[in-house]
């Protein structure tokens, strides 16, 4: 199908941006990559009564590293983390979560901001957000402020952000060099959003394990922590014994709902398969 | 209605002019006002990849842009692809190798490629699969793709040389 009819702003500054929102008052959507609101718009699903494209707006994609913070501008796109050395050598979740976003000529539109704001269940960024324990910079008519992950993840496509803020900026703790990590994702073709997917950073000292993050995908209505099972990892160890007793934790812990790709007890059991093969290959010693 | 937005860029080298509705996407744009119909459009909500062409060098679904954001933009379909009427290697490859049955999806087949490809000169099936996973062929003739690209991708790799 083809989108209704709206009005369409290409501002040139973020404050325009900002202040065409709060003019339509909630009836306006920022345009970013576009990759999941132009195929709802072309679905009717969603009808907005003017598009914002942020796509005019200069310096809203970069990618720096600044003392141990990464900073990603909302508007860079995925093929641009993708490539970034920056990326590979500081965020190595991120780089690994990256390859699994969508397929090639998606990525070459779809952009960081777009992809939290959008909070798809199922989607990658989310989790790696979750499980990096990023948070996002959010400007509005009143100014900056910061929110983290754990906040801004609402529920299924909602986030804390209101509908005259615009996400600028998604901020990382750059990952320590000792630390591993792992994207496991089930999926029926690749490309495809994940049925399930879960996440970990590991940081091991000897066998003992200082530091677990685990986060998920695909099974609930937004990107989770896995928190009980991070402490059980954190309290016993890396042996088998606690991987499984934590991968079991993670499956009693997410609430995934059937649909037609899937019943809510078979992403369960993925769930406890993923979390358990993520950890496993994030405790191994390189 | 919305008032009409006046759209100028470049496609396949030449500088073109429209003006459209703001709703109005590019892909249909590119066929409607340019007469450019070798884009094909499949299913208009960014799964089946027929539409595929290069904004500023990159593949990009054509059905979930909107014509204005090309304002400026430089495109290329697959009508800029073969140069003085004379097959680009990959579309030869295309041919020899039985690459299309009804040619629905071949366009954006071909445009895929042709942005994986600059990355990746010289992939292994696995890798080539992954690409083309992008555009869905329901006349399910994916093997002899996958062979077109990967002999298209040797004779790419033979034209370019050594550097």
């Amino acid at each position: 199908m083809k989108p209704a009819q709206f009005e369409y702003h290409a501002p040139a500054t973020l404050d325009a941006a900002i202040a065409l929102l709060a003019r339509h008052k909630g009836e306006a959507r920022p345009l970013a990559g576009g990759q999941s609101l132009l195929p709802m718009m072309n679905f009717r699903v969603v009808t907005p009564a003017a598009i914002v494209d942020l796509n005019r707006i200069p310096g809203l994609a970069y990618i720096r590293a600044e003392g141990g913070t990464v900073r990603i501008g909302a508007m860079t796109r995925h093929r641009q983390v993708e490539f970034s050395p920056v990326i590979a050598e500081k965020l190595p979740l991120l780089a690994e979560a990256i390859r699994l976003v969508a397929h090639l000529p998606i990525r070459t539109r779809g952009t960081m901001g777009g992809s939290l704001a959008h909070a798809d269940p199922a989607a990658e960024l989310p989790m790696v957000l979750q499980a990096l324990e990023g948070e996002v910079v959010a400007r509005g008519p009143g100014g900056e402020r910061t929110i983290k992950a754990a906040d801004f993840l609402r529920g299924m496509l909602t986030t804390s952000l209101a509908a005259d803020e615009i996400l600028t900026e998604v901020r990382f703790p750059a990952t320590p060099p000792r630390a591993r990590c792992a994207v496991e994702e089930f999926s029926r073709r690749r490309g495809d959003f994940a049925i399930a997917a879960v996440a970990a950073v590991i940081e091991r000292d000897g066998n003992r394990c200082v530091k677990a993050r685990l986060a998920t995908a695909g099974v609930g209505p937004a990107s989770i922590r896995l928190r009980d099972a991070e402490a059980i990892l954190e309290r016993d160890g890396l042996g088998d014994d606690a991987v499984d007793a934590a991968a079991a934790k993670a499956a009693a812990t997410v609430e995934p709902q059937s649909d037609q790709q899937g019943s809510a007890e078979y992403r369960r059991h993925l769930t406890r398969v993923l979390a358990a093969r993520a950890v496993r290959r994030a405790r191994t010693v390189q | 209605m919305a008032e009409p937005v006046t759209i100028r860029l470049t496609v396949n080298g030449e500088a073109r002019e429209g003006r459209c509705e703001p709703r109005k996407l590019l892909a249909d744009f590119l066929r409607e006002d340019l007469g450019l119909t070798g884009t094909h459009v499949g299913c208009e909500h960014g799964v089946c990849g027929a539409c595929t062409i290069h904004v500023n060098g990159e593949a990009a679904r054509s059905c979930i842009m909107l014509a204005a954001q090309a304002e400026g933009a430089e495109l290329r379909t697959i009508e800029g692809v073969a140069e003085n009427g004379k097959f680009h290697p990959l579309q030869q490859a295309f041919h020899e190798k039985h690459g299309l049955q009804c040619g629905f999806c071949t366009p954006g087949m071909l445009m895929v490629a042709l942005d994986f490809l600059r990355h990746n000169p010289d992939p292994t099936e696995a890798e080539i699969r992954e690409a083309i996973s992008a555009v869905l062929c329901r006349c399910t003739g994916y093997r002899d793709i996958v062979r077109a690209i990967a002999a298209g991708a040797a004779a790419m790799r033979k034209t370019a040389g050594p550097g």
